[in-house]
């Protein structure tokens, strides 16, 4: 790794960082591309969501009993309900570490 | 009408519970870059220069296992090309910014600062200083990472690793876009794209990060032309 490698590499990410921001304008956008835009959260995070938690460290998909599963359900139900965002991190987190230590140790 | 502290700090603290799961990240990546048996020197300038989670764990995992740095290079702007289209919503609500502050602003636009200021924009659209909720997200992102991946560096991987820490990123990103499961249509488009992630996870670069947004957005473009 050299200075130069990640001076290429952080310039690449400013620049997708700054494209959109400073060299379009609101009129370059229709009004159907804006409304298509309304879902890039709900169209961007679960690709990190979904590997997150179907995808091991090693790059292959976890079993079907894995407790990352029952920790992200629990969160989503937590989540849902309380509608805040530490309680739906340590939800998951908990329901996780108690599978992993308690359940299946 | 709020004034430009106001917002900045309710930036910081719409911002702040995420920081559960980026600081453990934040350490886990430092502590990596060192056990990679990277120049910490080096591992420390990602943070500053590069400026993004997971790209930079990509960035030392390729690098360290004999990837060219031409692979690596292209991995973190294919990865961080999500950010084009964070951009692009992002851009109606900063339009009236000088060009100047527009550079500046873009620095710290990151996953969880833009989830919540755009949640924050739209109810707000009317605020004149909006620019500053962003700012306060983004600021208090970049310093607790900074904060974060340093002493990850310093005092190595001290957070146990049977934890499992890297789970709370994805458990952050189910908070953020929870409430959304309530409209048939986000449902939808957010199952495209998870199914479509795992799909295409082993697409080179780790470009399953833009090619699975792209097609959910593609199914929405498809739910809204139905919706009419």
């Amino acid at each position: 790794m050299t200075l130069t490698s990640i001076i290429f590499a952080g310039v690449l990410t400013y620049f997708t960082r700054m494209t959109m921001i400073a060299l379009i304008s609101r009129d370059m956008l229709g009004d159907k591309i804006k409304a298509v835009l309304e879902y890039v959260p709900s169209a961007v995070f679960p690709a990190i969501i979904f590997p997150g938690i179907f995808i091991n460290d090693y790059g292959a998909f976890i079993e079907i009993n894995d407790p990352k599963i029952y920790g992200a359900l629990v969160a989503i139900v937590v989540g849902y309900f309380s509608k805040n965002i530490i309680a739906t991190i340590l939800a998951g987190l908990i329901s996780y570490w108690f599978l992993i230590f308690v359940i299946f140790s | 009408m709020l004034s430009k502290k106001q917002l900045f700090t309710r930036g910081m603290l719409d911002i702040s519970p995420h920081m559960l799961s980026v600081i453990p990240f934040g350490i886990i990546c430092g502590a990596i870059g060192v056990e990679l048996g990277f120049n910490p020197y080096l591992v420390y300038a990602m943070s500053f220069i590069i400026f993004g989670g997971a790209s930079q764990i990509v960035f030392l995992q390729l690098l360290s296992g004999g990837a060219s740095s031409l692979v690596a290079v292209a991995s973190v702007g294919i990865i961080n090309s999500r950010h084009l289209l964070y951009g692009a919503v992002l851009s109606e609500y900063l339009e009236k910014l000088s060009f100047i502050k527009k550079l500046l602003i873009s620095y710290v636009v990151v996953d969880q600062g833009f989830a919540e200021s755009n949640k924050f924009f739209k109810k707000n659209r009317s605020e004149e200083y909006l620019h500053y909720h962003l700012i306060g997200t983004g600021c208090t992102l970049w310093v607790c990472w900074q904060i974060a991946t340093l002493s990850g560096i310093i005092l190595g991987s001290f957070v146990p690793e049977e934890l499992g820490l890297k789970f709370a990123i994805p458990l952050t990103f189910i908070a953020i876009v929870v409430q959304d499961l309530k409209k048939l249509d986000h449902v939808i488009v957010m199952i495209t794209c998870g199914l479509s992630s795992l799909l295409f996870f082993d697409a080179p670069f780790k470009s399953y990060i833009i090619i699975s947004p792209l097609i959910a957005l593609f199914v929405a473009a498809l739910l809204l032309r139905l919706k009419k």
